[in-house]
Parts: structure tokens; sequence; C-alpha cells
């Protein structure tokens, strides 16, 4: 057990090192095996490691590899903890990323910076399995930091673009600033319990006054939102889908956002001190997936409908770690991880089918072209749009319940979020596949082809996984669930489980109806129209004009004080002092100059001239 | 005025002396053709000669004439001669503005508060031996003696230090003055014979003034 | 041994430096440069001279002695820079000497 923990962080990284040593002597298959065979691994012992905690009486193991920082009483190990939540998220990161690296070697293929590419999913794996396995908030910070960096290398991939480098940049800050909000939450752990490994913390959590515990969980909200595209740092998603599609549904929607909700569930006895801190969270996360929800149904881009349901989503997730309901919000975070990656990689499909549109209004009717993209894409659809009995209804009505028996308000948001996300799926659905041929003009009168075996398997699996994604966690299977299973991690649990059988069931068959309004809903508006003003509010498509407040708020602002610095301040007063220098040293040196002319006789003229003022001085001293 | 504080012979000696110098000395920057400058400088350092004869620097006074109105003189007139006389040129225009007229000016002052300070000091009483009491100098063979101990004596280091600058004074001179071979005689004979052959011609100078 | 008084000597000397100096400052002539150089030092020996009379003190006589040796090698380095110089400008004026000028 605590040998096999490092092995599921090494072969990732051994992936990176020999495809990073070999560099250009291996070939592109060569490199995609490699790249894909390690996370195989490393998936395979995290299974391993698995079976063994599940043996385990402790469940929880932590597993020192050295001594990273000790300096005074700041003591950071370089350690992993092995707990029920750790290796939930190993197995599931490992799993998903495993079947994206199998696809990524085909839809990839070609590509000029193919080796480029899997070098930083495998770093990007090894990184996110450091954020999850770190026994202390350091190394995860470390992991943090990692898939950041990925993150921003990966949707800058062609940075021959303007788009896309400008995409990775504004990922990029955004994140800077919800590290800020890590750091500052480390930074009062650190003040008041002296220790940042995770266990400690939480059994020296009488240290916390409420203030502080307050200030701790709005701090470590704010680096959620960062990297969990949370409002108010949500926007910089829907641009990060300028990354290859792999890597939109890896990282923008399987792994990396889901870290922020993570980190919240791992901090989650601090999260009990604070119930104002609790209530911002729950109302962040269900504005957020209301927010993203209703900005979803007016995009066009079929990427940018995925990643606002990814933001919405994972707002779920929050709401659902705001009302303490921890094993409902992983829950939700598998089965979303195994839905949304199977939506991105069958879009990603249909976008390969296509040459690389990724306008709606120029697809339609591919369900008769894509015989294994369409019925796969189809499960996704309903598994995210809540119909029983696939994962999505289970996990979203999970979260829901929780949320009902917190806070009404919430939960109607919810609900209808819920019936907001049934209808843009379903928009989206019926634009892609149903309808007519609208991407003729798109492939030249070419048919589109279905993508080769290595991209279709992962998407059958992934079926298969939203299929059976609700067993994890049945509502009446509280001995083998996963929320008993992770329960012993959660320093909180939401006073909500003891309802009624007929409550919850009331509850269950109104998720259904949400579902299937908004089903009707799309079917009846976009079964024959392709645009519709009236339902594509430009307010909606143009992100609730959050970019265009940002940019009156901050980025003029900040961008007129620095052309003031650039043009006044640079030009003037610094290049004026230095240039100013360098000319009166210049001038001075012109004058001084004629002085040097060379003419013996004037040195000699300056030299008599100046024994005669000595002279002089010395009869007026004697005189 | 002078009869009655002086003895006339000094006083006249003195006046030769500064007559001698002062001619001398105005001949030497006054006259366009370098030739009568050197003549006139021969004209000034006989003066000095004078002077320092009238000071009991009997030896001093030989050297003077031998060495300088002698040997450097002739060697000035060497490098007229040598050189061709370049009289060509205007001594009396004067290309820097106002280098004329400020060198007159600092100078006047220099020479005119040097001799205040004099005056008005204590360097100078007037008086004969006025500082120490010690006897007075000797003139004659006794100056040779008197200048020979204290020579070999007091600046024994001085005087072996003037041997090696003399030494390195002809070294130079040879290096400076010897003309550049043509380009076909092979380098380690030139140096060779630089080295061993050429001091001769203007040796007998340097060799003289060493033996002084 | 004389009765003039030394500052007679002495005024007669800075007489003669003063001429000296005034030949350095106006001649361009470099020849004529070094003979008026060696007017000044003849107007310093015959102060140390004089000195050495008014202080009855051997020492100053053995100073001009060795101004004399060191005059001598100035003379022989300095005309053979003459020379030299000569050699490549076919004058002697150090008016014309101005490379080193800044």
């Amino acid at each position: 057990m605590a040998h096999l923990a490092p092995l599921i962080l090494t072969f990732p990284l051994l992936g990176f090192l020999l495809v990073l040593v070999n560099g250009r002597s291996l070939s592109d298959r060569a490199t995609g095996t490699i790249a894909t065979s390690v996370v195989g691994l490393s998936f395979v012992v995290s299974v391993i490691a698995f079976v063994l905690l599940l043996h385990d009486k402790s469940r929880e193991v932590t597993v020192n590899l050295f001594t990273w920082i000790s300096v005074d009483t700041l003591h950071v190990p370089a350690a992993l903890l092995v707990d029920p939540l750790s290796i939930t998220m190993c197995l599931f990161v490992t799993g998903i990323s495993t079947l994206i690296h199998l696809y990524s070697t085909a839809y990839m293929a070609g590509e000029k910076d193919f080796r480029k590419f899997f070098l930083y999913l495998n770093l990007f794996v090894f990184s996110m399995l450091t954020l999850v396995l770190a026994n202390n908030l350091v190394l995860t910070f470390v992991g943090w930091e990692g898939v950041g960096a990925c993150s921003y290398w990966l949707v800058s991939f062609y940075f021959d673009r303007d788009s896309a480098a400008s995409a990775g940049k504004k990922a990029f800050i955004y994140n800077r600033v919800g590290d800020v909000g890590l750091l500052l939450a480390m930074f009062l752990l650190f003040e008041h319990t002296h220790t940042l490994t995770y266990l400690s913390i939480f059994s020296s959590t009488s240290a916390l006054s409420p203030t502080v515990a307050t200030l701790v969980v709005l701090a470590l909200l704010l680096g959620a939102t960062g990297k969990s595209a949370q409002i108010p740092l949500f926007n910089w998603l829907p641009d990060a889908m300028e990354g290859p599609t792999p890597v939109s549904a890896l990282i923008h929607a399987a792994t990396m956002v889901t870290a922020g909700v993570f980190l919240l569930v791992r901090m989650s006895p601090v999260l009990a001190l604070s119930s104002s801190g609790r209530m911002t969270i729950a109302v962040i996360g269900g504005v957020t997936a209301f927010v993203a929800a209703t900005i979803a149904t007016a995009q066009k881009d079929i990427k940018k409908v995925l990643a606002f349901s990814t933001v919405s989503q994972i707002g779920y997730m929050v709401l659902a770690v705001g009302v303490g309901a921890y094993g409902a919000a992983i829950f939700l975070m598998v089965s979303h991880a195994f839905f949304k990656a199977l939506l991105f990689l069958g879009s990603g499909s249909v976008i390969h089918s296509l040459g690389g549109e990724q306008d709606m209004r120029k697809m339609g009717g591919l369900a008769k072209w894509l015989p294994l993209t369409f019925p796969t894409f189809l499960i996704g659809w309903l598994t995210i749009s809540g119909v029983p009995p696939f994962a999505g209804f289970w996990a979203k009505g999970d979260v829901l319940t929780n949320v009902f028996a917190h806070n009404k308000l919430l939960w109607a948001l919810g609900v209808v979020t819920a019936i907001l996300t049934a209808y843009y799926m379903s928009r989206l659905f019926v634009l892609t596949f149903r309808g007519g041929e609208r991407f003729r003009e798109v492939t030249h009168d070419h048919d589109p082809h279905e993508s080769p075996l290595v991209m279709t398997a992962p998407l059958l699996i992934l079926a298969v996984l939203s299929v059976l994604g609700g067993l994890l966690d049945l509502p009446w299977a509280h001995g083998f669930s996963l929320s008993h299973f992770l329960s012993p991690t959660f320093g909180y649990v939401a006073p909500s489980a003891a309802q009624s059988t007929g409550l919850q069931t009331g509850l269950a068959l109104v998720d259904v109806a949400a579902a299937l309004i908004g089903l009707f809903a799309a079917f009846t508006i976009w079964r024959n129209t392709v645009e519709s003003p009236t339902f594509e509010k430009p307010f909606f498509e143009h992100v609730w004009r959050w970019d265009d407040a940002y940019d009156a708020t901050l980025g003029r602002p900040l961008t007129a004080l620095a052309h003031v610095t650039s043009d006044v301040v640079e030009t003037r007063v610094i290049d004026g002092a230095v240039e100013g220098i360098g000319a009166s040293v210049r001038r001075s040196g012109e004058g001084i100059r004629k002085l040097q002319a060379g003419l013996v006789r004037q040195y000699a003229l300056a030299m008599v001239l100046g024994v005669t003022v000595i002279v002089v001085y010395l009869v007026g001293r004697v005189r | 005025m002078f009869a009655t504080a002086y003895a006339i012979p000094d006083v006249l000696v003195f006046a030769a002396a500064a007559l001698f110098i002062l001619m001398g000395a105005i001949g030497v920057i006054s006259m366009k053709n370098p030739v009568h400058s050197a003549l006139s400088l021969i004209l000034a350092l006989l003066g000095v000669a004078l002077a320092f004869l009238a000071q009991s620097a009997d030896f001093l006074a030989a050297v003077e004439v031998i060495v300088y109105a002698g040997a450097i003189v002739v060697l000035f007139l060497f490098v007229i001669m040598f050189l061709g006389v370049d009289s060509s040129r205007h001594p009396h225009v004067e290309p820097l503005v106002g280098q004329r007229w400020l060198a007159a000016v600092g100078v006047l002052v220099t020479v005119a508060g040097v001799i205040t300070l004099m005056v008005n000091s204590h360097w100078v009483s007037g008086v004969l031996s006025a500082s120490t009491g010690g006897t007075p100098l000797a003139t004659g063979y006794q100056n040779v003696t008197q200048l020979g101990d204290s020579v070999f004596t007091t600046y024994l280091l001085a005087f072996e230090a003037t041997a090696g600058l003399l030494i390195i004074a002809v070294v130079g001179a040879v290096l400076l003055a010897r003309r550049e071979r043509p380009a076909e005689d092979d380098v380690e004979v030139e140096v060779e014979a630089t080295r061993f052959d050429e001091p001769v011609a203007e040796n007998d100078e340097t060799t003289e003034e060493v033996e002084q | 041994m004389t009765t003039i008084p030394a500052s007679w000597y002495l005024v007669l000397a800075a007489v003669l430096f003063g001429i000296g100096a005034f030949g350095v400052l106006t001649r361009r002539s470099a020849l004529i440069m070094f003979m008026c150089i060696e007017l000044m030092l003849n107007a310093v020996n015959l102060t140390f001279v004089t000195f050495a009379r008014t202080m009855s003190d051997i020492g100053g006589q053995t100073t001009v002695f060795f101004i004399m040796v060191v005059a001598a090698a100035e003379v022989t380095v300095g005309l053979g820079i003459v020379v030299a110089v000569f050699r490549r400008r076919s004058s002697t004026s150090v008016d014309e000497l101005t490379e080193l000028q800044g």
C-alpha cells in the first residue's frame, strides 16, 4: 500500500521525462504509445491501491517521501496522503486521462507539435495527481500551479493564432487571481495553526476563531473560483476552448477545473467552522450554475456551449459543497467527468468529421453519418439532461435533495438551472445531429466520416460509464455508496440524509419533470430553426456582458495607467533622466575636450598660470 | 651707492655675469636662426659660470663651461645642422590666440611675486651667511675636495643612481635616433647591429659627461 | 668670496627663469624650447649655488652637480626624440604634434 502511492505519480512523470529526453528520435506513434501507456499504468496502480485501501483498517495512510522544507516552525514534507478522497480522485483522473490520451493519439495525428502535446498532457496528469495526493497545502499548491501551467500551455497550444495566445493569457491571469486566494488561505492557516499538513490542520481547528475560519474559507473559495471557473472568475473557461478538444475534455471539463471543488472538499473540516462561509460558497455555486446555464442557451459554438455547461455543472458541485453535501459534490464530479468527457470527445469527433468546424449552425443531420458518435453522444446528452436512469440524474438529484434540505431558494434556482441544462443540451443535440444537413458548404460536398476506432472506443467506454455511473451512489444503498466510502474524510456532513422516502421520490419527480420540460422546449423551438433572436438573447450570448464589465472597470483604467506610465513616466522621467545624464556628460565633454587640444605650449601655459595663481596667493598671505 | 656698501670688483663681476646672462637669455628666445640661439645660449651659460665662480663654486663653474657650453651646446648645434637650419618659419607670428600675451603676464607676475616674497620674508636678509654660523665654503682646490667628499659620502647612492640614469639615457637616445633599416635586412641581424654597433656616433658627448 | 648679497643673485636667477619660461611658452621650435629649458635649469642652479654660499653648505653645490647630470641625460634623450619626430614630419614645430588632442 504505502509503496504503491508514489508509483501513481511516478508513471506520468516517467512518461514526461522519456518523451522529453528522447525528443525527436521518437516517432509520433511511439510518443503516443508511451504517453498513453504510462497513464494507463498509473490507472492500474490506482485501482490496486484502491482495492488495498478498501481492506485497510485505517483508510488514512501518509506516505513520506522526503523532507522538503524545514525552516524554524515550518515543516513541509513531500508526503502523500492516501485516503478515500484522494484515491477516488486518482481513479477517475487516471481513468479518464487514459481514455483521452488514447483518443488524442488519433485526434492529434499529423499535428506539427504532436510530441509537445503529449509532453504537456503527461506533465498535466502528474501535476493533477500531485494536487490530489499531496498531504499538505504546499505540495497541493505545487500541483495546483503545475496544472495551471499545463493548462496555459495547452490552451495556447496553437500559439500562432492570436485568439489562442490571448485565451492562454486570460486563463493564466484569472488563475493567478485565484492563486492569491489559495496563498492567503495558506498564510492564514499557518499563522494560526503553525502547520500546513492537512491532518494537522484538521486536528488543530480549535485554534481558528470564527472570523479567521471565515476568512480562510473565503480565501479558499477565491482560489476555487479561479481554478474551477466560478463567479467572479469564470469567464476564462469558455476562452480556454481555443485549445485542442481533448484538452478541453480532460483539463477544462473532467479534471483540472474540479480541483477547486476538490480543495474545498479536502478542507471540509475548516469549512465546518464557518456557516457564513459555507453559505457564500453555496450562493456562488448556485448563481454560477444558473448564470452559466443561461449563457449556454445562446452560444453558437458547440464547444462554447459545453464550456458554459461545465461552468454550470461545477456550480452545482460548489453548491453541494456549500450545503455540506461533500459526497454529492464528489459524486457529481465523478459522473460529470464521465459524461462531460464523453460530450467533449463526441463533439471533438463531430468537429473532426467536419474538418474543424465548430459552429452548430453549419452542422445538422449528422446522426446518419456518425454511427458510433451519435449513439454515444445521445447517451451523454440524456445523462447531463438528468434523464433517469443515467448517472446525471442520480448525481444531480443527490445534490438537489441536499440543497432542498438546506435552502429552498437555492433549490429552486437549481431546478431552474436543471431545466435550462436540459434545454441547452437538447438544443445542441438537435442542431448537431437532427434537422437538415447544413454542413455541405463546410465539407465541400464530401460526406462526413466517422472517426477511427481509437477515438470511438473511449466514447463507448465513457458512454457505458455514464449509463452505469449512477450505481456509485444510489440513494437507497447507504452502506456501499461512494458517500459512505468518502465520509471519513469529511469534517462535517449535512444533516439532511434523514429525509422521508416520499419526499425524496417527490424531489426526484421534480427533477425528471425539469429535464422533460427542457427537452420538450428545446425540441419544439429548435426542430426547424437554426437561428432565433428570441431565444438567443445577445445579453446571454455575450456572457452577461461580464468581459465588458471587467474591461470597463479594470481593463481600461489599468491600460490607461499603463499608457501613462509608458508614455510619460517611461519616456519623460526615466528615459529623460538617463538620457539627460548622458547628454550633459557628453556636452560637458564636448566643452572640456577643447582644452585637450594637443598643443604642448598651451599645457605649459596652463602650468605657468597655475604657478602664478599660487604665487599670487602666497604673496597675499605674506602681506 | 654700491661703492659704499660693497667691494667694487664684486659689483663689477656681478654686473658682467648679469649682463652675459640677460643678453644671452634674451638672445636665445628672440633669435630667428636656431644657430644664433645656440650661440646666445653659450653666452648665457658663460654668465652663469661667472656667477658660480663668484660664489665659490669653482668646480661647478668649470663643469658649466665644459659640459654645458661645450658638450650640450655642441650637441644642440649638431642636431641643428643635422636637421638643417629651420629658419623659414615665422617665429613672430603666434598661431595660438592670446598665448604670448598670457605668457608674458603669467611670467611677469610670477617673477614679480617671487621677488616680492624674497623681499618680504626671512629667506634672504641681504646679509652674508645669514642663517648658519658654519665656515664659509672654500674656493679653488678645496672646493673640489669638499664637493667630492659630499658626493662620494653623503650622496653616494644618488651618484650611483645617476650612472644608471645616464646609461638609460644613452640607450634611449640610440633607440630614438636610429634610422629604420630597409626591409630586406634580416631582422635579427638588425637587432644585433643596433645593440653593439650604433652607439658610436652620439656616444662621444655622453661618455665625456659620464667622465665628469 | 664675493660681498654681493644673495638677493641680487636670486633676483637675477628669477629673471633668468622668467625669460626661459617665456621662451618655452612662445617659441614653437622644439630645439629652441629645449634651450629655454636649459636656461630655466641654469636659473635654478644659480639659486642653489647662491644658497649654498649663504648657508655655507656644500649640499647645494652637490645638488647642482646632479642637476647637470640629469640635464645632460634629458638633452640627450630630448634631442633624440626631436630627431625621430623630424624624420617622420620634417618639422620641429611642437604645434604640429597634436595627435593626443581630445
